[in-house]
């Protein structure tokens, strides 16, 4: 890449200006804020407030409910990404044949990424609402018992699907590029070497894939742990009881329906820690895993 | 080890036609080179005798068993690919194992091998290294070994050489020509280059548009091309072509350009004033005094000889090729031995004979 000499300090300041700016208003402020306001606690009106150290991380990682809600996170978060990530590799070998109408199948598999989280969950909130939802009420009128209000594994089960269905477009975009992106002769060699398509799959383009799938693996975690919060917010509100509640979930319920902001910033900053975590291990193994 | 027999293959893409009905018989052992333009259709061929590609027509037979309904994998062949087409994610080793494994040798019997093919080649102390820290000569060589340890009945090469530079693809040619007589594999190898052709192959196949335009040993192809194509196609500099017409009952040719020429072998057939075409190779034109005048325009001077560039008379292009260093003078008188002459129809471009 070619280096710029600029002269001085001004002008690159101002060029660098409107993205430092954002980046400080939005995300170093408030991630500040909630570092500062988790070392704090306030008295219930918000009037005053008293430092107290690490008190407001030991007692949520003490809390039941919170390690209730890691739990739900860890499974929410694991079945989203195997779900979403081998939907979309299985559609994505299927769109990588030479099929009629394949670039029609392609643009329609890539829509659901449009989706607002909130509208999805509107939308699978009238397919599987008990009463008014299409498949919902055919479900109970073929005698299996479906209400995801009351039953916690079914409310789960429904947002793992509905969480994981809008992550398919996009894991599908980058299986598909990564397909393509696998030289045909190599697979021809495959062919000629006598691997059947199932062998192919398994000892040639899945080896290939790995570096895909493992930046794909770090993207949907990240996406379960944070922006899941909509269709869960829509589908469930985290219940029934605390059954889809995640931590995420919690931090919201904590800090606007308790108005407890320094248990709640304690909680977002251990999810800030997590995705930086995250972060890091993809950035280290990326650069190394890619094979071509 | 095993004789090819491909009968009557076409292969349409729709409704362009890429090849026309290609009949070719190989024996055991034999080396056949596959050479022609691009888009002639000789990559085509070879995808088809691979089972990578569906003839629309024809059979193809292995060993005397029809395969054309059978998958690569079922047809006992092995390919090099033009681009080595290598498991990114595996070693050298591996690589040359992956078939073995699929055909569930034991695994003492792939170890030798691997072992022997990779002392074959020379990449012993590869074996352990994965493709992207290869060479391009190695990845070559890696990409032999892998077709043969599998010990298949015909080995396919699709254009192998032409990702080399210059002096590994002359290295790598005789390579190849040694280890194929040694293993004696009945071997298709596709090119476009002319001179891999002539020095590879037992015998060429010309592909021109589809069609095979002449199957015959190299020497054949260069002393007696069946049509124009041919003629121009192999050997460099190209032939020279030059309008005629046949003239004293058959017996000679009276060129465009003035001279009317004896045929050493005998009269040809047709017409008193049909359209002909002379072929004659830049090497074959003789400097005489008397002859003709040939102004040059353009001298190329390669050492051993010197390709010169003129026009005759009648504006028709003329090549000459001399030995020794470049002549001084500005043109040069050149004639054409009656013996060293190809007659071509001047209509269709067959190769006539006496």
């Amino acid at each position: 890449m070619r280096k710029t000499i600029f002269k001085g300090t001004a002008l690159p300041l101002l060029l660098l200006a409107p993205q430092l700016v954002i980046t400080a208003i939005f995300f170093l402020w408030p991630a500040g804020a909630a570092i500062w306001q988790s070392l704090l606690q306030e008295d219930p009106w918000g009037t005053r407030s008293e430092f107290v150290g690490l008190r407001n991380f030991a007692e949520v990682l003490a809390e039941p409910e919170w390690r209730g809600a890691a739990w739900n996170t860890l499974l929410f978060s694991t079945s989203v990404a195997v779900l979403a990530m081998g939907t979309a590799l299985f559609l994505a070998v299927q769109a990588d044949k030479s099929i009629r109408g394949a670039n029609l199948y392609r643009t329609l598999l890539i829509w659901p990424y449009a989706v607002a989280p909130a509208v999805a969950a509107v939308l699978w909130l009238f397919l599987f609402h008990p009463s008014i939802g299409l498949v919902g009420r055919a479900l109970n009128q073929a005698g299996l018992a479906w209400d995801y209000k009351l039953n916690g594994n079914q409310a789960m089960l429904l947002v793992i699907v509905a969480a994981a269905w809008k992550q398919v477009s996009y894991n599908f975009i980058f299986f598909l590029a990564g397909l393509q992106s696998i030289p045909r002769a190599v697979l021809e060699a495959a062919a000629i070497d006598g691997a059947k398509p199932v062998r192919r799959f398994w000892t040639i383009i899945l080896p290939l894939l790995s570096p895909t799938a493992f930046f794909l693996l770090v993207v949907n975690l990240v996406y379960a742990f944070f922006d899941t919060f909509g269709v869960i917010h829509a589908l469930t509100g985290g219940g029934p009881g605390k059954a889809t509640e995640t931590l995420i979930y919690k931090v919201y319920v904590e800090g606007v329906q308790n108005v407890n902001l320094g248990s709640s910033s304690a909680q977002s900053v251990i999810l800030m820690v997590l995705v930086i975590a995250l972060t890091a291990v993809q950035f280290r193994f990326i650069e190394r895993k890619v094979h071509y | 080890m095993a004789s090819l027999d491909v009968t009557g293959v076409t292969k349409s893409f729709g409704a362009t036609h890429v090849l026309h009905g290609i009949n070719l018989a190989v024996e055991d052992g034999e080396m056949i080179v596959i050479v022609g333009a691009s888009g002639c259709g000789k990559s085509t061929l070879l995808r088809i005798v691979a089972g990578l590609e569906t003839a629309t027509s024809g059979s193809i037979r292995i060993a005397g068993r029809e395969v054309a309904a059978l998958e690569p994998a079922e047809r006992d062949i092995a390919m090099v690919f033009q681009n080595y087409a290598l498991y990114p994610h595996m070693t050298v080793e591996q690589n040359m194992a992956y078939g073995l494994k699929i055909r569930g040798l034991p695994r003492a019997e792939i170890t030798r091998r691997v072992a022997e093919a990779a002392g074959l080649l020379g990449i012993e102390a590869l074996l352990t290294r994965r493709p992207r820290q290869l060479s391009g000569g190695q990845r070559q060589r890696v990409a032999m070994g892998r077709a043969i340890v599998r010990e298949p009945k015909l080995f396919l090469f699709d254009e192998p050489l032409s990702n080399l530079d210059a002096k590994l693809r002359v290295q790598m040619r005789a390579e190849i020509r040694r280890l194929q007589r040694r293993l004696g594999v009945t071997s298709l190898f596709v090119t476009h280059d002319q001179i891999e052709a002539m020095t590879l192959g037992d015998r060429l196949v010309v592909m021109h548009a589809g069609h095979a335009a002449q199957i015959a040993t190299p020497m054949e192809i260069w002393a007696r091309p069946a049509d124009t194509y041919v003629a121009g196609f192999i050997g460099s500099p190209a032939m020279n072509f030059l309008d005629g017409t046949l003239a004293e009952g058959g017996h000679a040719v009276a060129l465009k350009a003035g001279p009317v020429l004896r045929f050493a072998d005998g009269p040809r057939a047709g017409g008193e004033g049909m359209p002909l075409t002379i072929g004659i190779r830049p090497e074959h034109v003789a400097v005489a005094e008397g002859g003709l005048d040939l102004p040059l325009d353009l001298v190329e001077p390669l050492g051993s000889e010197t390709v010169l560039h003129g026009r005759l008379p009648g504006g028709e292009a003329l090549v000459v090729k001399l030995g020794g260093p470049a002549p001084g003078q500005s043109s040069l008188p050149v004639a054409f031995p009656a013996e060293a002459l190809h007659v071509f129809d001047g209509g269709t471009g067959k190769r006539l004979d006496p």
